[in-house]
């Protein structure tokens, strides 16, 4: 059967990972932001996935669904956050976010 | 071949997908890239065999994460990013540095890939399966992320509720403004009589 290597899956989840910290670095939308670390715990998973499927254990995927949970829960608070910050400075720049407190 | 070609595809479109998202400056462009590498990404799982985890992927990550970030996008009025000195100084120093870094990363795996390879079907990840991992040996860490999600509920709420609104609607019932008002126009109407 033919099949594919495991470094290409591998060098497949690092690429999407860099993507992600590439955002987070040069975006300036807070939003934006956010979606990149979508990104990342993205890129990470598709890694674990390929791992459990080379050692023939599910607990890697059995670990992407607690990495998905956090990122749930991380979205939710994360979006409030936004939604707060919005409220209080009018703007979603991240360049213009810049004092604790108002 | 059959599989190689799959995975090239989809991780072509994957790519395809994050480059888009970083290149957008509109959020909700952004947003819509995202959607299609979580599907692709759904489709990379399928191709390892990880059955449950694609379609995971799609209900929770495509369906509901999705939708709170366009739902939020939509309520907040997100427009186009402006451009500023710092995202400047991050475009010159973070693409190389981010470059350098994936390409050293890449390296090293390719030259330490060993000839294992994944075929399809080489591992069923099927419900059955996780569930009996999920219930019996990850028991714990299941049932304190339950708690996880019940402080992030409670958190959301928290921080989106307005305290001023709750004010605002107490002070303005007891007090009554027109009366002395009527008063003083009843005195002044008195005054021009006499």
């Amino acid at each position: 059967m033919a099949a594919v290597p495991l470094s290409y899956y591998l060098v497949l989840s690092g690429i999407l990972f860099f993507c992600g910290v590439l955002g987070f670095l040069i975006k300036r939308n807070i939003i934006t932001i956010f979606m990149s670390i979508e990104l990342m715990l993205n890129g990470v998973n598709l890694s674990f996935v390929a791992f459990a499927a080379q050692w023939h254990s599910l607990n890697g995927q059995v670990f992407v669904f607690f990495v998905m949970v956090v990122a749930a829960a991380e979205a939710a608070v994360g979006l409030a956050i936004i939604i707060a910050v919005y409220r209080t400075r009018e703007t979603l720049n991240v360049d213009q976010v810049n004092l604790l407190k108002l | 071949m059959f599989h190689l070609i799959l995975f090239l595809f989809f991780g072509a479109i994957c790519v395809a997908g994050a480059v888009n998202l970083l290149m957008q400056s509109h959020p909700i462009n952004s947003a819509l890239s995202l959607v299609v590498v979580m599907g692709s990404l759904a489709v990379e799982y399928l191709l390892l065999g990880a059955e449950f985890v694609a379609a995971v992927q799609v209900i929770v990550y495509a369906g509901a994460i999705m939708v709170m970030f366009l739902i939020t996008i939509m309520l907040l009025n997100a427009g186009k990013e402006e451009r500023s000195h710092g995202s400047r100084v991050a475009m010159l120093l973070g693409v190389p540095g981010v470059v350098i870094g994936g390409a050293l990363i890449a390296w090293t795996i390719l030259a330490r890939s060993t000839t294992d390879s994944v075929s399809i079907g080489a591992l069923q990840g099927d419900p059955r399966g996780i569930a009996k991992l999920l219930f019996h040996a990850f028991l714990l860490p299941f049932e304190v992320t339950s708690v996880l999600i019940l402080i992030a509920i409670m958190g959301a709420v928290v921080l989106v509720s307005r305290p001023e609104a709750v004010v605002r609607s107490a002070d303005s019932s007891p007090v009554r403004q027109p009366e002395p008002m009527i008063k003083d126009r009843e005195l002044v109407a008195a005054g021009k009589d006499h």
